[in-house]
């Protein structure tokens, strides 16, 4: 059997009863990952030593009965999350040394279960992406067609989630960099309500908007990982304090009665037949399974890209101040003094989507442009939120596509950006009012590639969204499917 | 609104980027056809909206002043690209 294919939760039930070792499952990652990780480039760092080691210590802990949801289960984490001592890049040159001295709290959280850790994936630099072609580190393919990009910005954890590189991912949604991926690459991928997973060691991007969450083979992975990283930290004072509800065991209840709402706006044209198609299907078998849907207006959904691409390279360009070749990273050599050391440093270090984001926000946010801009955004992210509250008065669940159409060819979009930040028009609303949103495979386009359904729910409210895609997962079979890495389609 | 190569130059002394000549030319149409885009929020009607600066409900968190274990300093100096003695070594400043 190859194990690489299982699920977190078959390999549970597998580790408890003894049937497998979390060694035998970690070797066969990283053969899967020596037969494929040439073709798709997910890493950035490979961990084996560390995986291997963390197998042996997680199989003498199950030996004695202590199984507890991720133990001995290989995962992969998108590389802006902190591992003490290992090496943590954000895709970028700035950060190509960096070892953090501390463990973020997602980290910790891992540990704690002793899950094995796979590696560090590829990831635009500082997530500033929608496709993983801005990482120093190379670009992440698609594992479904190599010639077309795996999304992003968490491009990495979600193509080595469909290759079978690693088990289950985390990534880091800001503007849909966890959805798009997933729907790009044919997986699940879930942003939680934003301060329901403590940020505490994910590198900043825009701090109002960053959320951790997990990139699984399907919906029952996605609520054990959830699970698992979910919690309050009194080291993110962002995090919030509300119990986390039981997400694995609440995922079969029924979903008769749920109220679905399909925003007309998101309808209203631009998007690809068959992602049309396919969404439409989902929302007639989720009918059929005794949900009610009804047409609801977003009226402000056209100004979230405006009022997003404002907000977070706002937040963006001052997160980014602190790389300044002084305290940790890489600096430039021979500088003429301070102010040249810190301009030069910075100038070498970020790439080229990273400087157009941080010129942008120090722009929006400057004297003379801070009203027009940054205020601006501001105020029309209120009436987005307004929006969202009205909707969700009159139903539970907000069902749309992921993205507007599958994934496009690398190369396509990195010459116009305002191109590429269309792709997150679905997906940066949830950010912006800090609603949970989930990405499940919902059927695939005549050339074969995935396409993604996405449901957004009211705060806190992950339970429901993760019942109904479960619920919808249960009758459908699309996430079944894996690519076929041996064709070699692309180049 | 087309953003000039001064203007240009200017953000980027405010964001500590040197750029090369072939950035400053592409930084200044990208820049200006991302900020036409932008032009779109003026179709919006703001006035008495108040601004959401966060997604989740604006309130302090307080703690206890309390010594509580922190990195030491090798922990803290292990990554900086110039250290020495206990300091982080920049270039000169004071002349």
């Amino acid at each position: 059997m190859d194990l690489y294919r299982l699920k977190i939760h078959e390999l549970q039930e597998m580790l408890q009863r003894g049937e497998v070792r979390s060694r035998e499952v970690t070797e066969s990652v990283f053969r899967r990952i020596d037969d494929v990780e040439g073709k798709v480039g997910a890493f950035i760092t490979l961990m084996e030593t560390e995986g291997l080691e963390c197998a042996e210590l997680a199989d003498r802990r199950i030996e004695g009965g202590k199984q507890d949801g991720l133990t001995g289960i290989p995962l992969a984490i998108k590389d802006n999350m902190c591992m003490k001592g290992k090496r943590t890049t954000c895709g970028s040159r700035i950060l190509e040394s960096y070892k953090p001295p501390y463990d973020g709290t997602v980290i910790k959280s891992l540990e704690g279960h002793l899950s094995v850790p796979v590696g560090k994936t590829n990831m635009d630099e500082f997530a500033m992406g929608s496709s993983t072609e801005t990482s120093y580190f190379g670009i992440t393919r698609n594992p479904w067609d190599l010639g077309r990009i795996a999304g992003g910005s968490s491009g990495g954890s979600a193509s080595a989630v469909a290759a079978d590189e690693c088990i289950g991912a985390l990534g880091s949604d800001t503007g849909g960099s966890i959805r798009q991926p997933a729907a790009y690459c044919g997986v699940v991928g879930l942003k939680p309500t934003y301060g329901r997973v403590s940020r505490f060691g994910l590198v900043a991007f825009a701090s109002s908007l960053d959320q951790i969450g997990p990139l699984t083979k399907d919906v029952r992975d996605c609520a054990i990982l959830l699970t698992a990283i979910s919690g309050h930290d009194r080291l993110d004072s962002t995090s919030v304090d509300i119990a986390v509800e039981d997400y694995v065991n609440s995922l079969d209840r029924d979903i008769s009665g749920l109220r679905i709402g399909i925003p007309k706006e998101y309808f209203a044209g631009g998007i690809d037949p068959d992602v049309e198609k396919y969404v439409w299907d989902a929302v007639k078998e989720l009918e059929r399974l005794g949900a009610a849907y009804k047409e609801v207006s977003l009226s402000h959904s056209e100004y979230a890209i405006a009022a997003y691409y404002i907000i977070a390279p706002a937040e963006a360009s001052s997160n980014l101040a602190r790389y300044d070749g002084v305290k940790y990273g890489y600096r430039a050599s021979s500088p003429e003094g301070l102010l040249d050391m810190y301009a030069k440093t910075r100038s070498e270090g970020f790439g080229r989507e990273v400087k157009r984001r941080i010129m942008l926000g120090t722009y929006a946010l400057s004297a003379g442009y801070y009203d027009a801009y940054y205020k601006k955004a501001s105020q029309v992210r209120t009436l987005i939120a307004r929006d969202f509250d009205e909707a969700f008065k009159v139903c539970d669940l907000l069902l749309t596509p992921t993205v507007p159409a599958p994934a496009f060819k690398i190369g396509e979009k990195t010459g116009d950006p305002l191109q590429m930040y269309f792709t997150d028009i679905f997906t940066v609303p949830a950010n912006l009012v800090g609603i949970p949103g989930i990405s499940v495979p919902c059927g695939f386009s005549k050339d074969g590639l995935p396409i993604g359904l996405q449901l957004l729910g009211r705060h806190f409210d992950e339970a429901t969204l993760l019942q109904a895609a479960y619920a919808f997962e249960q009758h459908t079979d699309y996430h079944l499917r894996r690519p076929s890495l041996d064709a070699g389609r692309g180049k | 609104m087309k953003i000039s190569k001064e203007e240009v130059e200017k953000v980027a002394v405010l964001a500590r980027l040197a750029l090369t000549e072939g950035e400053k030319e592409t930084f200044s149409s990208e820049m200006s056809s991302i900020l036409d885009y932008f032009d779109k929020l003026k179709e919006v009607d703001t006035e008495k909206v108040a601004p959401t600066s966060h997604a989740s409900a604006g309130r302090n968190v307080m703690r206890g002043d309390e010594v509580r274990p922190s990195l030491s300093k090798e922990e803290c100096l292990m990554n900086a690209p110039d250290a020495n003695k206990g300091c982080l070594r920049v270039p000169k400043i004071i002349g």
